[in-house]
């Protein structure tokens, strides 16, 4: 691997490990499939092929992958879900519908190496004996599905898809589906609505589980763009090995893409695990900007509740004793920060420092989901425009202390009444902004404009007005 | 919705563009069949409607949005109703009922390319064009310039956060997008 | 020690096939497979809902169902379930509420709508649904049967913390001929769009826009005007769709709603009347999952003007004399006239034309007529139309079941009939509600030169005007009777306003008659009402054995298999 350069300025960190972004910027490499088989690309299919399909669910199930959407499901256990006896086809939709703010990987993927995902598909689809998948890529993606179909096409031409794929008697065909800009179309049964030309209204569960009743009804596995390059590679080094590294409970290489006020943006392939968070933002990141301190950090996508970087949280040493530590010192894997009431998610970290106010932050994001909500189901149709109300009015100054806790209260009663997760998602970060930066939401209630204007109490009461003042 | 018009029929009413004229009007031509024919067969079969979103991206490729015209001719093609069409075209924030300008600008606004700036530089695009920033509501997202040139969108996350403000023309993606680099990227189209 | 049953409950259960669930604290068992909401509402522990309705596919989109459920723990591998002294697992209940609408019931699970859970999520939920909500219930036709309104006010907070502007959308629009929307006040439940498709087979509505935005539509230049668009605004739990029809005209609680059947086909469909003193104000369908589901099309529903139009006939009316004006009279001389008028006519000269449209009970009264003057020339007038595969029956008369019971007549001597009063050997006619001239086809000029027309009828028709003598008779609204529709099914009509003016009730009518013109046969003359005539019926006709008003209740009673369906109950049938 040695013989690999990148691009000047879009070298690795030493710290990371590139496996599935082993091939992202780097130098001489296009999507093509010449240059993909070149690379050894298709020879994991090969291996593949002549595996039974449930030797390949079992080998993938032995790695412990976990989903890499945002909700960390054991992928190899979702493929048993598809019912016994089966006489359905079988349908694998690949979600490349990257629209939780704060996560860009599977862009870098589909623009650069689109075979990688491809190849992955069709083991994904052995392992399930589905002989009919859809790639479902954002609209925002024009250029990404035009490589992409090309990429089809190419495999095609070479019979990696089609009949009889490299004669093992397996058929396949992929289809690209393309969105048009809707947020709920990440989540998997909207997605399976939109694909089915309806509304991309997310189903209810129980009874409309994809892996029973998903696209057209029949039995769906629908996996993540970077799940199923994950795939690959466990196929390509074996489940045990793959369980070996990083996390115990999440192995594996991570994907992680910082945006925000660090001196380094952008994305990281790290061992899960491997890395802490204040790793991750001062040594791979490069720190805060020049004479800023870091204040809050979304640890997995806009959704994921923010935390303070000057909170307070219990650790657990290994001998069972409790000490106490920051956000700095959680490892990067999908389950230690969630033992801090956040989540890792996508990876998407964003990252704010002490210039930014948090209800305008927060206001950022309610009018990202009060937009992006489908409007099916009560609580969030009408909550979410509610927030994104209240919280534009204590922006404005025009909000009372007694608007906090509504906002907060608004937030309450939506989440864990919806119909999909989104829902919940969307009440979580307007829960973790007013209880964890109440001070300055409540700074912005206070009627400003009756103090004298060059006053210390007004000067700390404008403070996170806006980030010039 | 304007004051005087039906709820029933805003849903079908365009707001004539200055966009038109560098699009072809909406004509159900062989051609069009065909490729409509040709995506509907992408889909299992009994499936039609699955085709509904691909045939509207190939419409408003070819035409620039999505006029009423062709709600029906879409359910008919995909063996669903006028209503269900309608029902996606109005869903999709990414489906234009307006004919965008020849070069569409879509600029992210959600967190992290507000936090590098796009919420200023969306003002400054707009005054580069000569579109009124107060005309891009909830209801009518995007503005055209009056030449009919540019249209303009602030759109949710383009999933390139970490090299913001992001700006999209057309189908090309730009990222870390200064003032500067707006200059320079709508004389380059200008020229074009 | 607690003593274990010998059998437990589980297992009880398990051999009926069903299951035991706690609700609020109380065990019950249920039908595997019941959802927790219909079972709830089974046991009266009220579950609300807008967007459910059981025969319609379940959205789960309003979030007002929602329950606090539990199970039993799950337990570590290789131990075994413990039971409590009744012989129940404890229930681990679930820290988020789950709909109750789209989730079923399983043993040992326990559903609570009485905690802190459930009372909040339902106020929660409320509130969200009144954010947008332009709360005009004093203008809204709705008020008083609006499950928004009626929840708000079992289940909601008594203030609202919504102090924002609302997302505006459109009003006073119209998506049909017959219906009326106001998007504002729509809950977006979208059981009118799933009705439209799943039970008319027409998406014509839909819901276009999204997130708050969202409204329900029909495509611009489309309508919703299927003979089915009415019962969307039944299904409508708020006010956003209203009758074009009913709009108001009438506050629903001053209404007084009466059971009873549709009399315009053969269906039979159930339904419900509404009236406010003498006046009849609209109709809705009534449930039988045998007859006609909850639906009913809207042309019968909207075919009771003529209850309180002007036609209506409300005194008996007489001719004097054969070019005299016809004018009014009272029931004792004109009854007595009658009675003179009949003794003069020979029997094989006359000929009655009874009406399929009658009640079982007239049917019996008019034999008894015909029997008393030695008349044989006597049938209904057949009635068919289109079946529209729906509930609209091919066969348009209400009762021809029962007239072929009761008369074994289904029309076939009418040509007879019509032919003998075209050439003159039929010098006498007795019309008992029909106006003949339509579908029996006695041209109005052969009716002047019969001898003696006397027609019993509750509006005027060409009929009437040619009759010597007229006897107001009542609508369906107005009296009680038993009808069998096509399927063989006895059903009650039910009285839902006193007869207008002098209008008596045909049977009472045609008994007096009967018994002036000398019949002294107990068994017709001492019937004192309907329900008599029909424990009458009973012992003589074999189908009827045992039935009584009571026993048949709303539902009605199948009696006789006549092999006939009704379209969109086989279907309903089969989904299940």
């Amino acid at each position: 691997m040695s013989d690999i350069t990148y691009k000047p300025g879009k070298e690795p960190h030493p710290r990371e490990t590139r496996r599935i972004f082993r091939n992202i910027d780097r130098e001489g490499y296009d999507p093509s499939i010449k240059c993909y088989i070149k690379d050894g690309g298709y020879k994991t299919l090969k291996k593949v092929l002549a595996m039974e399909p449930a030797a390949v669910i079992d080998e993938v199930k032995k790695s412990g992958l976990r989903g890499r959407g945002g909700a960390g499901f054991p992928t190899g256990v979702k493929w048993t879900f598809i019912p016994k006896g089966n006489t359905k086809p079988v349908y694998l939709v690949c979600n490349c519908d990257e629209s939780e703010p704060g996560t860009f990987k599977d862009r870098f993927i589909v623009h650069q190496d689109p075979h990688q995902l491809i190849e992955g598909m069709i083991i994904a689809c052995y392992a399930v004996q589905a002989h009919y998948a859809v790639i479902y890529m954002r609209e925002e993606f024009p250029e990404g599905a035009r490589i992409m179909q090309t990429a089809l096409d190419e495999a095609k031409a070479k019979g990696y898809l089609g009949e009889n794929i490299m004669k093992s008697g397996f058929d396949l065909k992929i289809v690209l589906h393309r969105g048009a800009g809707a947020y709920i179309c990440g989540e998997e049964t909207g997605l399976i609505n939109s694909i089915e030309g309806a509304r991309p209204y997310p189903r209810i569960k129980p009874p409309f589980f994809p892996a029973a009743i998903g696209l057209y009804g029949c039995p769906t596995i629908v996996n993540n763009v970077e799940s199923l390059c994950q795939v690959r590679q466990v196929m390509m080094m074996g489940g045990e090995a793959y369980a070996a590294e990083g996390a115990q409970r999440s192995p594996g290489t991570r994907i992680i893409g910082v945006s925000g006020d660090v001196k380094r943006p952008g994305y990281y392939e790290i061992i899960s695990g491997s890395i802490t968070y204040g790793e991750l933002l001062y040594d791979l990141c490069g720190g805060p900007r020049v004479g800023r301190k870091f204040k809050a950090i979304i640890p997995g996508g806009a959704s994921a509740k923010v935390m303070r970087c000057d909170e307070v949280l219990k650790g657990r040493n290994p001998d069972g004793s409790v000490r106490n530590m920051t956000i700095f010192d959680v490892p990067l894997d999908l389950d230690s920060i969630a033992q801090h009431g956040s989540m890792s998610g996508s990876g998407g970290v964003i990252v704010m420092d002490d210039t930014r106010s948090m209800p305008k932050m927060l206001n950022n994001l309610n009018r990202f989901f009060a937009w992006e909500s489908c409007g099916q189901c009560s609580p969030c149709r009408e909550g979410n425009p509610w927030m994104l109300k209240l919280s534009t009015r204590i922006c404005n100054g025009q909000g009372s202390p007694e608007d906090v806790d509504l906002l907060k209260d608004v937030a309450d009663n939506i989440c864990g009444r919806t119909v999909c997760a989104f829902g919940e998602a969307c009440s979580w970060p307007t829960q973790a902004f007013t209880t964890k930066f109440r001070d300055e939401f409540l700074a912005l209630t206070k009627p400003i404009n009756a103090l004298k204007p060059h006053s210390p109490e007004a000067a700390e009461a404008r403070k996170f007005l806006t980030r010039e003042d | 919705m304007s004051e005087n018009t039906n709820a029933i029929d805003a849903v079908t009413a365009v707001r004539p563009s200055p966009g038109e004229k560098y699009f072809p009007k909406f004509e159900v031509t062989p051609e069009l069949v065909e490729k409509a024919k040709e995506l509907v067969a992408l889909y299992p079969e009994g499936k039609e409607q699955s085709a509904i979103l691909p045939i509207i991206h190939h419409i408003q490729e070819e035409f620039g949005y999505v006029c009423p015209d062709a709600m029906p001719w879409i359910a008919e093609m995909c063996k669903s109703t006028p209503v269900h069409v309608a029902g996606i075209v109005t869903f999709y924030p990414g489906i234009h009922r307006t004919c965008p300008g020849k070069y569409h600008i879509r600029i992210c606004r959600t967190i992290a390319c507000a936090m590098a700036g796009s919420e200023e530089l969306l003002p400054y695009i707009c005054s580069k064009i000569g579109v009124d920033p107060a005309s891009m509501t909830d209801e009518e997202p995007m503005a055209v310039s009056p030449d009919g040139l540019w249209s303009i969108e602030a759109v949710e996350c383009l999933a390139n956060c970490g090299f913001g403000p992001n700006v999209m023309i057309n189908d090309t993606l730009y990222s870390q997008v200064t003032r500067r680099k707006v200059d320079e990227l709508i004389a380059e189209y200008k020229k074009k | 020690m607690s003593k274990k049953p010998a059998l437990l409950p589980k297992d009880e259960a398990a051999a009926e096939g069903k299951v035991n669930v706690q609700i609020n604290g109380k065990w019950y068992r249920f039908p595997k497979g019941t959802r927790i909401a219909d079972a709830c509402n089974s046991v009266g522990v009220h579950v609300p809902c807008f967007c459910y309705h059981p025969k319609l596919s379940v959205a789960g989109s309003c979030r007002m169902c929602l329950v606090e459920q539990g199970m039993p723990p799950r337990l570590a591998p290789g131990a075994t379930p413990t039971y409590n002294e009744d012989g129940y697992q404890t229930i681990q209940w679930m820290p988020r509420a789950i709909i109750a609408c789209a989730n079923t019931v399983a043993e040992n699970m326990g559903i609570r709508t009485d905690g802190k859970l459930c009372t909040e999520a339902r106020r929660g939920v409320l509130e969200f649904l009144l954010t947008n909500h332009p709360l005009d219930c004093p203008i809204c036709d709705q008020a008083g049967e609006c499950k928004l309104q009626e929840y708000t006010s079992d289940y909601g907070s008594g203030t609202h913390r919504f102090t924002e502007s609302k997302t505006k959308k459109g009003k006073n629009l119209s998506l049909g001929p017959r219906v009326n929307m106001d998007q504002e006040r729509c809950v977006l439940c979208r059981r009118c769009i799933r009705f439209m498709k799943e039970i008319v087979g027409e998406e014509v509505l839909g819901v276009v826009g999204r997130g708050t935005h969202n409204a329900v539509t029909c495509y611009p230049g489309t309508q919703l005007d299927s003979n089915y668009s009415m019962n969307v605004v039944d299904l409508c739990p708020v006010g956003a769709l209203t009758s074009k029809d009913f709009r108001f005209k009438m506050r629903v609680w001053f209404l007084k709603s009466t059971p009873t059947i549709d009399v315009n086909c053969g269906t039979g469909t159930n339904i419900n009347i509404w009236t406010r003193e003498q006046q009849v104000y609209r109709i809705t369908p009534r449930q039988n999952d045998e007859v006609n589901s909850c639906w009913m099309p809207d042309s019968h529903r909207l075919n009771y003007k003529y209850i309180n139009a002007p036609e209506r006939i409300l005194t008996p009316l007489v001719k004097t004399d054969a070019k005299a004006p016809q004018r009014p009279s009272t029931w004792d001389a004109t009854l007595n006239l009658v009675v003179e008028q009949l003794h003069k006519c020979a029997p094989v000269e006359v000929a009655i034309i009874a009406s399929a449209r009658m009640t079982n009970e007239e049917l019996y009264m008019a034999r008894a007529l015909a029997r008393q003057l030695g008349v044989t020339k006597f049938d209904i007038v057949p009635r068919k139309g289109e079946n529209d595969g729906m509930l609209i029956s091919e066969d348009r008369n209400p009762n021809s079941t029962g007239a072929k019971l009761i008369l074994n007549k289904t029309g076939a001597g009418l040509t007879n009939i019509r032919r003998g009063v075209k050439n003159g050997s039929i010098r006498s006619l007795i019309v008992l509600g029909e106006d003949v001239t339509e579908e029996a086809g006695i041209p109005a000029e052969d009716l002047a030169e019969l001898d003696y027309l006397l027609v019993m009828a509750h509006s005027e028709s060409a009929t009437t005007k040619a009759a010597d003598v007229v006897l107001p008779g009542v609508t369906f609204a107005e009296k009680y009777g038993t009808m069998i529709n096509v399927a063989g099914r006895i059903q009650r009509l039910n009285k839902a306003i006193e007869p207008l003016g002098e209008a008596r009730s045909e049977w009472s009518i045609m008994r007096e008659l009967t018994e002036l013109l000398g019949c002294d046969c107990p068994r017709v003359i001492a019937c004192p009402s309907p329900m008599m005539i029909l424990e009458e019926m009973a012992l003589e006709f074999e189908p009827m054995k045992g039935l009584s008003w009571g026993n048949i209740g709303n539902e009605g009673k199948v009696i006789l298999d006549t092999g006939v369906t009704i379209p969109l109950i086989e279907r309903e049938k089969a989904k299940k």
